[in-house]
This record gives C-alpha cells, sequence and structure tokens, in this order.
C-alpha cells in the first residue's frame, strides 16, 4: 500500500520537532535519496504544523479539565499543594487558639512571645497529627524498652488504614466515572445504599460465615450499582444532566435512610433513637490486628480496596470496556463514529461507578459501624469527589490519595485530643489540598488555556501553574 | 505569525514596524501599533451579535453612566466599516445563526475596526466554499486598494496565485524563498515541501465491477428537522471512485452520515452488496466492510487525548488480534501501530504519543491508516484533505486511488473541485439534497461549477 513510501525507522525513532536544524545539511550530503525524501517530507508537515495551531479540540468539559489536572506536573503541583495548605492550616490554627492570640496584643513590645506561641503551637499541632496518623515515635521506642503494648504503636496506622479503606471506594466511584466523561456528584447517594444493603443483608439474612459477608458485599455493590445506574440510564435516554440527578438522589437516599431506621424490625430492639439493629458477626469485615490489640480497627476492607484499586486500573487499561469508557469521556463524538454504543457506556460508566460507591458504603457498615445510624456513611461519599480528583482520576492516584485523607482524618482525632484543636481543621486542610490541586486545572479548563505540549509551542499562559 | 501578535514572545531577533523596533508583548501592543489577525479559528462568542462581538475588549461606554455600553455607536461602525470595504453583513445577527464565511467577515471589521493598517490572516480559505473563497479574495482586493497591506498565509496554491503580490515559502520555521506569483504551482509545492510534489495524482483507468452501495430514495433530515437530503439515488461500484461535488452545507454531510448509520433514515433505502443497512447500528455497518474518514477530523475522527496506538484501533479494539469481548491485546495494539505508522508515513515521536501532538496531515493519516487495515468493501471518504498540508494530501490520494485498484468502492466527498475531478471516475454533484448530474472528470470545470451552483442548463438533471 506504500508504493515508494518506505519511511525510515530511524527517523521515526526521533521527533521532527526536536531534531537539530544541523543535521538536515549534513545529512543532505551524506544520505541516500530515499532518506533525504523522507526527511524532506517531515519537513512538510512540520511546516504543517506550524501553521495550524492549537487543532480544536472538542471535548467535554470533564475531558478538557482532565486534560488539564494531568498536565501539570503531578508529584510536584501535589506537594507544593499540600505544603501550602499546611501553611494556611497553620496560620488558622494559630488565629483560632486564643492563648496565642493573646501574645499577639502586645506583639510589637515582645515579639519573641507571639513567635515562639505560635510556633510552639503549630508544631505542636502537626506533630499530634503525625502521631494520631502513622506512628508515635515515643510509643514506638516504648515498645522496644517493652514499656509500652505493642497495641499502642500499631493504633495511628489502624486508625488511617480504616478510614482509607471506604475513600478508596468512593474516590474510584468518582474517579471512574469522571473517565468516562460523567460527573458523579451522587456518591455520597450510592454509598448509602450500599450501606443500607449490607446492613439489611447483614442483621435480617441468618447465613453462615464466610458466605454472609460475602452476600452483604454483593448486596452492597448491587444496591450501589443499581442507584448508580439510575442517572446514567437517565442520561443515556433522555439527556438528563448527571450532576442534577445524581445530587437529588443523594436527598433520596439519605431521606429513604433516615425513614428506614425507624421502622419497626429494622431499628434496634429496646432503643428509641434512630439506629438498627447490628450486623450479625458472620457479615462483619473481619480485623486484621485483633491478635495484636482489641482497640485495632483495621479490617478486610483495605485490602479489598488494594484489590479493587489493582481491578479498575485493569478495567480502565486493559479492559474493551475500559477503551471505550476512556474514549466516550474524551471524545464521544468520536467513540459515536467507531461505532460505540455511547448511551450503553454511559449507564454502565455510571452502574460500575455506583457499585464501586456501594462497597464503600459497605466497607464502613460491616468494618466499623455496624449499625445503620442516619449518618452513618459521614461524609465519606462526598469525600471521594475530591479523593477522586486528588487522585487525578488515577486508580493508583486514589489510593494514594484515599491514604493522605484517611491519615489526616486518623490524625485529626489526636489533634482534637493532644492540641485542643477542633478536627473540623483537618477538613478545612483537605478542602484547601483539594483546591491548591484542582483549582488551576479548573480554571485552564473553563478558559481553554492549552497546557504545555510535549515538543509543541509553550504558551505564556499556560506558565505559572 | 503569533509572536507579531503578540501571543507569543520572540526569543531572539527584533520585530521593525515602519522601520522602527518594537515590542509587542500582548495583542493588545499589537493592535496599537496597526497590527489586526483573523484567526483560523474564529475568536467570536456565539451568542452574541455581530456588534456585540466587534465591540468586544474595546466597548464604548455612555459618558456619564458608569459602565453602560454605547451600543448604538458601535453598532454605527460596523455599519460603516462594512459599507467603506464592501462587507456586507448584518450588525444585528447572532454569530451562531450564521454561515462560516459570514463568521469570517465579522472577524475582519473586528480587525478592521481597530484601526489596523496590517491584517494577518491565518489560513482563512480552510474553512470556506469555494464562492465564499472567492468572496473573500474580492474584498481583500478592496482592502488592497485603500491601502491595507495583508499577510495571507496559506496551504492553497491557487489562492495564493490569484491575489499575493509576493510569496514567501517558508518550511520548518525558516524562510526558504520570496517569489512572485508568475512562479508556477509546481515549483511552489516543491518549494513547500522540499522535493518534487505530483499535484496529478496518476492513476489507472479503473476496473468496474458489481454494484457494492445503492442508495435509492434517500431522504435524511438535519439537526432542525429540515430535510437535509432530498430523494437521492447512488451507485458507487467495485473499484471505481464516485465523486460527490457540491458546496459545503447541500446535503453532503448528511448523506455520508446516514449510510453510516449515524443518522437516521426518514425513506428511502442504502444497501451494501444488496443487504440493507437500515437500522443497522454504525458498528455493524463498519464490521461489514465500509470504512470510513468523517468530515470533521478533529470532533469525529480521533480522540486527541489518546495515543496514536489507540486511535488506530479506535473502532477494532473490540476484534481479534486486537482484543476480544473483555480485554485488550495492548501488545497486538502496539505491535500493529509501529507497522502502520511505517507503512503510512505518520510522523510521530512514537505509537504512545497523544494524537493531539500530531500535524493535521498525520492526524488524517491515523483515521486513513485505521480504516485500511481491514478489507474493505466500500470506502466512503469525506473531505480526506481538509486541512491537510501538501505532501499529506499527496500521500492520501494515493492510498485512495490505491485501494480503488484493489477492487473497494470509494464514496468521496469533497467541496475541493481539483480533488474530485483529480480522483474520481464519475462525479454526482450535489444541490439542495439532491443529486443534480452525474458526470464525467472530463467535464469542463466552469460546467462543474455551474453545476455546484445549482444551474443545471436545461439538459442534465
Amino acid at each position: 500500500m506504500s508504493e515508494g513510501h518506505d519511511a525510515q525507522p530511524e527517523y521515526l525513532a526521533s521527533s521532527p520537532d526536536k531534531e537539530p536544524a544541523e543535521r538536515t545539511e549534513v545529512a543532505e550530503e551524506a544520505a541516500t535519496q530515499a532518506r533525504l525524501d523522507a526527511r524532506n517530507r517531515a519537513q512538510a508537515t512540520d511546516q504543517a504544523a506550524g501553521t495550524e495551531p492549537a487543532a480544536a479540540q472538542p471535548s467535554t468539559f470533564a475531558a478538557r479539565f482532565l486534560r488539564a489536572l494531568w498536565s501539570a506536573n503531578t508529584v510536584t503541583v501535589t506537594v507544593l499543594a499540600i505544603a501550602l495548605a499546611m501553611v494556611l492550616g497553620a496560620i488558622l490554627i494559630i488565629v483560632s487558639d486564643a492563648n496565642v492570640r493573646r501574645t499577639y496584643s502586645y506583639f510589637f513590645t515582645r515579639p519573641s512571645d507571639a513567635l515562639t506561641a505560635s510556633w510552639n503551637k503549630v508544631a505542636d499541632a502537626y506533630a499530634n497529627l503525625f502521631k494520631g496518623a502513622i506512628v508515635d515515635p515515643e510509643a514506638l521506642a516504648g515498645a522496644f524498652n517493652g514499656t509500652v503494648r505493642w497495641e499502642r504503636v500499631f493504633y495511628p496506622i489502624s486508625e488511617t488504614l480504616s478510614y482509607t479503606a471506604p475513600l478508596a471506594f468512593t474516590g474510584l466511584a468518582f474517579a471512574v466515572a469522571f473517565r468516562g466523561g460523567l460527573f458523579n456528584i451522587g456518591v455520597q447517594g450510592q454509598a448509602i445504599m450500599g450501606a443500607i444493603a449490607a446492613g439489611l443483608v447483614g442483621f435480617l439474612l441468618p447465613l453462615p460465615v464466610g458466605v454472609h459477608l460475602l452476600v452483604a458485599l454483593l448486596a452492597a455493590a448491587l444496591a450501589g450499582g443499581l442507584y448508580g445506574y439510575v442517572p446514567g440510564i437517565l442520561k443515556a435516554r433522555t439527556g438528563a444532566h448527571e450532576v442534577i440527578t445524581t445530587i437529588m438522589l443523594n436527598y433520596v437516599a439519605l431521606f429513604f435512610l433516615s425513614w428506614l431506621i425507624v421502622q419497626e424490625g429494622i431499628q434496634a430492639a429496646g432503643r428509641t433513637d434512630a439506629i438498627s439493629e447490628a450486623v450479625h458477626p458472620s457479615a462483619e469485615l473481619p480485623r486484621l490486628l485483633a491478635p495484636v490489640g482489641q482497640s485495632l480497627r483495621v479490617h478486610l476492607g483495605i485490602v479489598l480496596a488494594v484489590l479493587v484499586v489493582w481491578g479498575v486500573a485493569w478495567l480502565l487499561g486493559r479492559s474493551t470496556f475500559g477503551f471505550e469508557l476512556r474514549a466516550v469521556g474524551l471524545n464521544p463524538e468520536a467513540s459515536r463514529t467507531a461505532g460505540m454504543n455511547v448511551a450503553r457506556t454511559y449507564a454502565m460508566v455510571m452502574a460500575v461507578a455506583g457499585a464501586l460507591a456501594g462497597l464503600g458504603g459497605a466497607t464502613i457498615l460491616l468494618g466499623t459501624a455496624f449499625a445503620l445510624t442516619g449518618a452513618v456513611v459521614g461524609s465519606a461519599g462526598f469525600d471521594g469527589l475530591l479523593v477522586g480528583l486528588l487522585g487525578r482520576a488515577k486508580p493508583w492516584g486514589v489510593l494514594l490519595a484515599a491514604l493522605l485523607f484517611g491519615a489526616l482524618r486518623a490524625g485529626g482525632n489526636q489533634l482534637q485530643v493532644g492540641s485542643g484543636i477542633s478536627l473540623e481543621l483537618v477538613s478545612v486542610l483537605q478542602a484547601l489540598i483539594v483546591v491548591f490541586v484542582a483549582a488551576p486545572a479548573l480554571v485552564a479548563a473553563i478558559f481553554r488555556l492549552r497546557p504545555a505540549q510535549a515538543g509543541g509551542l509553550e504558551t505564556g499562559m499556560a506558565k505559572g501553574w | 505569525m503569533n509572536v507579531l501578535y503578540g501571543l507569543l514572545q520572540p526569543d531572539e531577533g527584533e520585530i521593525l514596524i515602519d522601520g522602527k523596533p518594537v515590542r509587542i508583548r500582548s495583542p493588545r501592543d499589537a493592535i496599537s501599533h496597526g497590527i489586526g489577525m483573523v484567526h483560523q479559528h474564529f475568536m467570536l462568542v456565539p451568542v452574541f451579535t455581530v456588534t456585540e462581538n466587534v465591540m468586544l475588549g474595546h466597548e464604548h461606554v455612555r459618558p456619564g453612566l458608569a459602565g453602560y455600553l454605547d451600543r448604538r455607536r458601535a453598532r454605527q461602525q460596523v455599519v460603516d466599516v462594512s459599507q467603506r470595504y464592501g462587507l456586507a453583513v448584518d450588525p444585528d445577527a447572532l454569530i451562531e445563526d450564521m454561515p462560516v464565511g459570514l463568521q469570517q467577515r465579522v472577524e475582519i471589521i473586528k480587525a478592521l475596526t481597530r484601526d489596523v493598517d496590517l491584517l494577518i490572516m491565518d489560513e482563512p480559505t480552510a474553512v470556506l466554499t469555494p464562492q465564499e473563497t472567492e468572496d473573500l479574495l474580492e474584498v481583500m482586493r478592496g482592502l488592497k486598494k485603500s491601502g491595507k497591506s495583508i499577510v495571507f498565509i496559506t496551504h492553497k496554491l491557487k489562492e495564493v496565485k490569484a491575489i499575493a503580490d509576493r510569496i514567501t515559502v517558508l518550511r520548518r520555521g525558516r524562510s526558504v524563498g520570496t517569489t512572485s506569483p508568475d512562479t508556477s504551482e509546481e515549483e511552489l509545492a516543491s518549494l513547500m515541501v522540499g522535493r518534487t510534489v505530483l499535484l496529478r495524482v496518476e492513476k489507472k483507468p479503473a476496473r468496474i465491477g458489481a454494484p457494492v452501495l445503492e442508495v435509492s430514495g434517500l431522504a435524511v433530515n438535519d439537526e432542525r428537522g429540515h430535510r437535509a437530503v432530498d430523494g437521492v439515488d447512488l451507485t458507487v461500484h467495485a473499484g471505481e471512485v464516485l465523486g460527490v461535488a457540491g458546496v459545503q452545507g447541500n446535503g453532503q454531510t448528511e448523506l455520508v452520515e446516514a449510510i453510516m448509520g449515524l443518522r437516521p433514515i426518514v425513506s428511502g433505502t442504502v444497501k451494501l452488496e444488496g443487504r440493507d443497512l437500515r437500522g443497522r447500528s454504525t458498528k455493524e455497518i463498519l464490521r461489514a466492510g465500509v470504512g470510513y474518514v468523517p468530515e470533521d477530523r478533529s470532533v469525529d475522527g480521533l480522540v486527541q487525548g489518546f495515543t496514536v496506538a489507540e486511535n488506530l484501533v479506535l473502532n477494532l479494539y473490540d476484534q481479534p488480534p486486537f482484543g476480544s469481548r473483555f480485554t485488550l491485546n495492548l501488545n497486538e495494539i502496539a505491535k500493529s501501530a509501529e507497522q502502520r505508522i511505517e507503512q503510512f508515513d505518520i510522523r510521530t515521536r512514537s505509537h504512545q504519543a497523544p494524537a493531539s501532538t500530531l500535524s493535521g496531515g498525520n492526524q488524517q493519516k491515523v483515521i486513513v491508516a485505521r480504516e485500511f487495515t481491514r478489507p474493505l468493501k466500500l470506502f466512503v471518504a469525506s473531505q480526506p484533505t481538509r486541512g491537510v498540508d501538501v505532501g499529506s494530501i499527496e500521500f492520501i490520494h494515493r492510498q485512495i486511488v490505491h485501494e480503488r485498484d484493489i477492487g473497494t468502492a470509494v464514496l468521496l466527498v469533497t467541496s475541493e473541485l481539483d480533488e474530485v475531478v483529480a480522483l474520481a471516475d464519475r462525479i454526482a454533484v450535489m444541490y439542495r439534497g439532491r443529486i443534480l448530474a452525474i458526470v464525467s472528470p472530463d467535464t469542463p470545470r466552469e460546467e462543474l461549477g455551474l453545476l455546484m451552483a445549482g444551474v443545471t442548463e436545461g439538459a442534465a438533471a
């Protein structure tokens, strides 16, 4: 098919844009006619590339945002965002502490007082955050001396991991939909439905050990999946925007839960407050570190989370469905032209996302909560959106982001106990991190700034973030 | 040119205006130095009127009333400029309702209201029909007469010869020479590409076989529900290229989309080797051996964020050897991508590079390579060389002729007269949703041009 167009492999190996100009002249003398040909044609196309600026990128807003999100250097930007958030957090710590504030009233007479007090307060706070999230060095030393039980050493990391597990699921639930070009704001509702299903199976069905847990998890995935499928099919069939429908369905799920847990047979016997029966022990997620100590809550959920992250990575990268999902997410028109069923893909994407969120809800219920309450899922669903964004909608990125958020949440408890700083500060920190990571990308996506491209023109607009 | 207009900063060198060196840091600087630019992709707000778009960026405010826009003055300015330069345009029309040619006029008016002396036009004809192009060249002549300078950037040799006083050829960021418009097209092309280019396509006479695509009485609606294709009958035989010529917007897009199952058929039939395609999904039609190069490469042809390799299997990913019902075979996809990159001479860093990093011509080659990967019965190509450089055009044309020679039926839809004359064995002229006539490619150009404008001279029908 390529008469006379035997392209030169050595040319193909190198980028025409980066080839030094001098090489052309040298080559022109030495090279064979065919080689010259290939090189010259490269010049022709180069010229074409030059005169054709910024080929219009027709894509969904989600795809643009994602591109902007990825084009920023992932590691650097994330680390800087975390550092920046901690600096702002430090200011908030200083401002919110009455004793430290008082030292500022005589700042100009004795500034050292104010600065020392601020430094001590902030250092103490972040030290507590670290102790609560990862490990307390004193406890570690004590454990080696035999004066402290190992349980205390593992407690922080156990807490971190038990907060991480549901966040990894809900983060994936957002990320998968996002890669498919959909904004799944309904993670919270899907997670609630998952928790409800897991709870109902957990305390209503008398099933043997092993089977019970499996059925509960499957029920949660199914319930979340169906609850995600609804906005998916609405979008596919009627074009109803998934952001609107999923937000509304969050309320439906929340109030369904509130209603459900005060019904007879569901509400815990002898209780007047809104709490359901507790799930049978056979449906609980087994604790991983139970032999070390009863307070170590980390459970099988974190292992499931890692497996599911691996599974989603496989799904996105190596499966036919993942190919369709990503293609539809980046350019639905081209996907349709290539024969893909865009509507069906949307519906399926939402079902998969919902199932992941449902598993997240189940992880909470079967791993740590055991009984349904009105706030059983907490904000795990909404935090999933942040985790998904911070993880740049990539499975392993989501796991790392979930780990960070889990650590902040666990450390936050210690922050409150040890430094008397409210847990809300942690939420503020989490929010700030995401704002710093996501905002530049969001701004770039809204204004359609062109991200710096490899080998292309770097515009002044793309710099500075 | 982006440097001249202040969008990019020069690394070295200087810009002289009227002999004085200047620094242009932003488009605002450029305008104040009398430089205006008409971009290839229009910078207009679709839901604004012409006047609003023209005033955007330097709004007149009524004195006394803070922030109150003086639309009347802006409107008068639009009317003045359009009259002075013969750019007829309705100042109150919404941009989104206007054809592309008129939108471009608005861009020109926008530049002219800023009192510029030098107008940079970046590929202004890439999106225009032959008539609109002719009108634009007329406008440019008028501007020249009134003392404006124009830098006209284009790939199209005929246009540059028709309008330019001096021609500078750029290749790989360097000027390779300045010539006069008397230079022949062949010489210009070889200057641009750096080697001799065949502007004509060499092809043997067609060996026409059995009918492959039979379209009869086809009626199709456009998005707004208007009849776009109105009773079209066409037959494409194995081993021939049937060209569909016509000015853009006469139903060609809808015709092709209906054939590909992308648009519902109102009435009539489309048959592939005698089997009805109506009601079949696009996937089934592609599987049946139809290759398709969509009209709008960047919207419908490619996923820009995907790698070259992924785009090369965009409609083959679930077929062996690239994948199965559930899984992809990444090794096979990469291997095949390497082969096709070489075979189709696609210029890319690697098969892992995003398609968006390729030039327009190479993006188009990716699409062509993809479609020619599987055995085809019918090849439908819509505007296959729009916005593509001369070298790639030549390559794509040869591929199409080669495909014809191995017995594929080719339906070529194009608004480029040169292209249809060069490639087609028969030419169907489409006008207002109907096929006006099917003529031989030897038909004089004037006659074809008239047919495209809807003049049938009584005889043909």
